[in-house]
């Protein structure tokens, strides 16, 4: 008896915290004059795609969603292959300095990366200079710091995925006739595959969810924006576009709710091997 | 392999590593403690004044400033009151998830990971739409249409707490069921059998073999919650009227980009890692004295 009444309650819980959820995807496909309507209704009788239409075509969200794949996904291949060598290079080797470097990708996961705008801004703003692909106004500046701020973490998890690989093995292809390249990128690699979907989820969902640099770094080139900015154009005070904008964040929340169901138990177990070092 | 030819790998390896966080990260913390001893503004970055060395007067303009040490307060009781929240609510859950049947925890679950990876601008423009004045849902349930829940400085912070709790919540209590969950059965069947009482063996043996998990989930969520963004921004539409909704992160970013005082909002930018850098060491202790190996 106790048991169902702890029961009801977890799930009017589960129910409340899903609801914020429900209502975007619900108002997304509301036809608009049930959204201004002073008595919204948590259903609708008339379902329909026009909000979606909206922020496709009048705010190009379409576009906007491009980019924020294009940044996201080659943070991602960048982080795998970089991350990949460092957490080989620290877990399979021994050499001086190294407890250091591993404090220091500690400590730096605690610098708060918002308080580097100011210093970033202003690098990005030299880049551009002779590189204008990675400077200000383009997606190659988000890619840059994006990529700084996901490889401390990555390298800090990855750790652990290498180390469970036995040395013998490696010693078995190296008898073999397998060179270190070969080894490292026809053995090992595979093996820590795992490791690597956890890590890219997370350095996916940063560059993905990100919303004060690209505010900070995208300025004037309206065509290079991302999704959180395209997002945020909508709203403005007292003229909101509530379908539109619900349709929006529907359109960016999908992915990463995709991602997280994939990932989920690797994630849950891998943050905290990642905490348990 | 020899040790040298072992360091000189592992240092090929480590190189493209080490360029981008030496690029992107180390370089720009020390720029901006460099920048936070100029006079840097406008004029100066578009070279129509020269830079002017302050050394440690942009910290004193703060520090003498009314309103960071307000900003301030108010960054430090929005953290806690978002702490607290995520902690009592995460916990309370991942008790209750260990005395539900499998099917109704995975509900629990699987509406909490939706609510955990929300995107922070989806997620507040969601909320806001819900507490919106007039077509808010909210206020029709309450039957108080025509209430704007972001106009009064205390709402608003509520509202935008309400918010990253609901974000932040599912993180503590994923953690601390899988803590739960990872005590041995023996532990707690030798409790029963000594006569301990459920109370006394949640107060005195499930709660100090959680202790390490706690801890890193308590500091965890301090470090999140001190530097929350973009909730703030974008439900107060860049720090509330008149700036009263401000917390560190957003003045900074305010100061700097929006008032071209960046100087100054680099300044703001070094106290806030100063701050955060405190509590990590704290977190590395924590961790050192439960056990933990680098």
């Amino acid at each position: 008896m106790r048991r169902w009444i702890t029961e009801a309650f977890v799930l009017v819980v589960a129910a409340v915290v899903a609801f914020p959820l429900f209502w975007m995807v619900l108002s997304a496909f509301k036809p608009e004059d049930e959204i201004i309507s002073a008595d919204p209704v948590p259903w609708t009788t008339r379902p329909t795609l026009d909000s979606f239409t909206r922020a496709l075509t009048v705010a190009n969200f379409g576009r906007y969603f491009l980019n924020s794949v294009v940044v996201a996904l080659i943070v991602v291949a960048l982080s795998i292959l970089i991350s990949f060598l460092a957490a080989t290079a620290l877990t399979r080797f021994r050499f001086r300095c190294r407890t250091t470097l591993l404090i220091m990708l500690l400590v730096v996961q605690m610098v708060p990366v918002e308080a580097l705008t100011v210093p970033l801004f202003f690098l990005m703003r030299s880049v551009g200079d002779s590189v204008p692909a990675f400077g200000l106004n383009h997606l190659g500046s988000l890619v840059l710091v994006h990529l700084a701020f996901s490889l401390p973490f990555a390298i800090w998890m990855l750790r652990g995925f290498v180390a469970a690989v036995p040395v013998e093995l490696e010693e078995a292809a190296t008898l073999d006739g397998a060179s270190r390249f070969r080894f490292l990128w026809q053995v090992l690699f595979p093996l820590v595959a795992p490791g690597l979907v956890a890590t890219s989820v997370l350095s996916f969902i940063h560059a993905w969810n990100d919303f004060l640099f690209a505010k900070t770094f995208i300025i004037s080139a309206v065509e290079n924006q991302t999704l959180p900015l395209a997002l945020q154009v909508f709203v403005k005070p007292d003229q909101n576009d509530w379908g539109a904008i619900m349709a929006g964040s529907t359109l960016m929340t999908i992915p990463v709710l995709i991602f997280f169901m994939l990932v989920q138990r690797r994630l849950v177990s891998g943050l905290a091997g990642a905490v348990k070092g | 392999m020899t040790a040298k030819g072992q360091g000189r790998t592992a240092f090929a390896y480590l190189t493209p590593a080490l360029l981008v966080l030496g690029g992107l990260l180390a370089y720009p913390i020390y720029q901006l403690v460099l920048i936070s001893l100029y006079d840097y503004g406008q004029e100066q970055v578009s070279g129509g004044a020269p830079l002017t060395f302050l050394g440690l007067g942009n910290y004193q303009n703060l520090l003498g400033s009314q309103q960071f040490w307000t900003v301030l307060g108010q960054t430090v009781a929005f953290a806690a009151v978002c702490v607290v929240g995520t902690l009592l609510v995460g916990a309370f859950l991942a008790i209750l998830a260990t005395r539900v049947r499998t099917w109704v925890r995975m509900t629990l679950f699987l509406a909490a990971l939706g609510a955990w990876s929300t995107p922070a601008v989806a997620g507040s423009t969601i909320w806001l739409f819900l507490f919106d004045a007039n077509f808010g849902f909210v206020n029709e349930v309450l039957g108080i249409q025509g209430f704007s829940w972001t106009f009064d400085k205390w709402t608003a912070f509520g509202l935008v707490a309400a918010q990253v709790i609901w974000c932040s919540f599912p993180f503590v209590m994923v953690t601390l069921y899988a803590g739960i969950k990872a005590i041995p059965g023996e532990v707690l069947e030798a409790a029963a059998l000594d006569g301990a009482s459920a109370f006394r063996t949640a107060w005195s043996v499930t709660l100090p073999l959680l202790r390490p998990i706690i801890l890193v989930v308590t500091i965890q969520s301090i470090i999140w919650d001190f530097k929350v963004f973009t909730q703030i921004y974008v439900m107060t539409n860049g720090g509330g009227i008149a700036g009263r909704n401000l917390v560190l992160n957003v003045y900074a970013y305010q100061q700097a980009f929006a008032a071209s005082e960046y100087g100054l909002g680099a300044a703001i930018g070094v106290v806030m890692t100063v701050l955060l850098l405190a509590i990590t060491l704290f977190y590395l202790r924590a961790l050192r004295r439960s056990g933990e190996v680098l």
